[in-house]
């Protein structure tokens, strides 16, 4: 819902970056997003493209990696992916406790010409 | 060629946040970012917190569009700004470090009512002490397990519409393993705006800390 501001974000930090380094073309940006933000990677795209023209960004192509969120089991200690509507660990059934797993939103890489 | 540049997209965000959070110091506030649906009774949760809490307290409201739960505020003489965003479906840093420039007060407790949203708000520090979320028992007991990252960002859950919880088949504890898995360390208040109850022990909650704030700022 908020990749607009997310997209205007990251174009500035891109251009920035690009300015810095005296680099003509950006060709790909790569980030890294943990699932629990909830930003969909085609919205992205879709903002960047309107965004991002006539700069040297332009058409650049996005890659999102996904970090799933993981959760520790209070019982016994392992860490597990959570299933819809619960937390509890799929082992032994005790409660989970976020493992601050999930919640990223970087950009970990530029490619350039 | 690749450049490796592992920022948080979020910095020019977090940059401005910084600037309020130095505003905030200087002036003595506790500034509480408060997040729920649209409907779970944020204002209505504030304004009986308000009148428990007595001293100084201000509202920064978060609306689309309207002024509707300003205007509650200024009939109550509640020091208020408003904050329309225009279609944004949450606060910034950027519009609370405007909105604090429109307002005169110090040493009390600020409230943010962001836009009523689960998803966006947590996304963006304003420069807040803490966040605060409030949810009620109409709006059902599986929240937590929907919109995971907000309950995990909060120091706080306000668990309000207690008064329904008779007429709603709602679970409580389902809903506080939830908040527990998320966040271990938060307090879930269970409170009703229409009745008051409940808005004791979390006025006091907050005061409490208010308190610490103004005796470490001595």
């Amino acid at each position: 819902m908020h990749e607009l501001a997310v997209t205007e974000g990251i174009l500035d930090m891109v251009l920035n970056e690009a300015k810095k380094r005296n680099v003509e073309r950006v060709v790909a940006i790569n980030l890294v997003v943990g699932e629990m933000t909830g930003i969909e990677e085609d919205c992205i795209r879709f903002y960047f493209d309107i965004l991002s023209e006539n700069t040297p960004a332009g058409g650049a192509k996005i890659a999102v990696k996904y970090e799933k969120p993981l959760f520790r089991c209070t019982g016994c200690d392992r860490v597990f992916e959570r299933k819809n509507f619960t937390f509890s660990c799929p082992y032994c059934g005790y409660p989970g406790v976020l493992a601050q797993k999930g919640v990223e939103l970087y950009i970990e890489s530029i490619e350039v010409e | 060629m690749e450049i490796k540049v592992l920022k948080n997209i979020m910095e020019a965000n977090d940059a401005i946040a910084e600037k309020n959070k130095e505003i905030k110091k200087s002036r003595g506030l506790l500034m509480l970012n408060i997040i729920g649906s649209p409907g779970a009774g944020k204002t209505s949760v504030i304004l009986k917190t308000i009148e428990h809490l007595g001293g100084v307290c201000g509202v920064i409201e978060g609306d689309i569009t309207s002024d509707l739960d300003s205007r509650k505020m200024a009939e109550r003489d509640i020091p208020v700004v408003q904050i329309n965003t225009g279609g944004a479906c949450h606060l910034d840093a950027n519009m609370v470090y405007r909105a604090l420039d429109n307002l005169e007060m110090e040493n009390g407790v600020l409230f943010i009512e962001n836009v009523g949203n689960l998803v966006c708000p947590a996304e963006f520090e304003v420069g807040e002490d803490f966040k605060v979320v409030i949810s009620s028992i109409a709006e059902g007991d599986d929240k937590p397990y929907k919109y995971p990252l907000v309950f995990s960002k909060a120091r706080a859950v306000v668990l309000n519409k207690i008064d329904l919880l008779p007429h709603m088949d709602f679970n409580r504890e389902f809903f506080f393993s939830g908040v527990r898995a998320l966040n271990p360390e938060a307090p879930v208040f269970e409170v009703s705006a229409r009745t008051g109850e409940g808005i004791e022990a979390w006025s006091r909650w907050l005061q409490d800390i208010f308190q610490d704030l103004q005796k470490a700022r001595q």
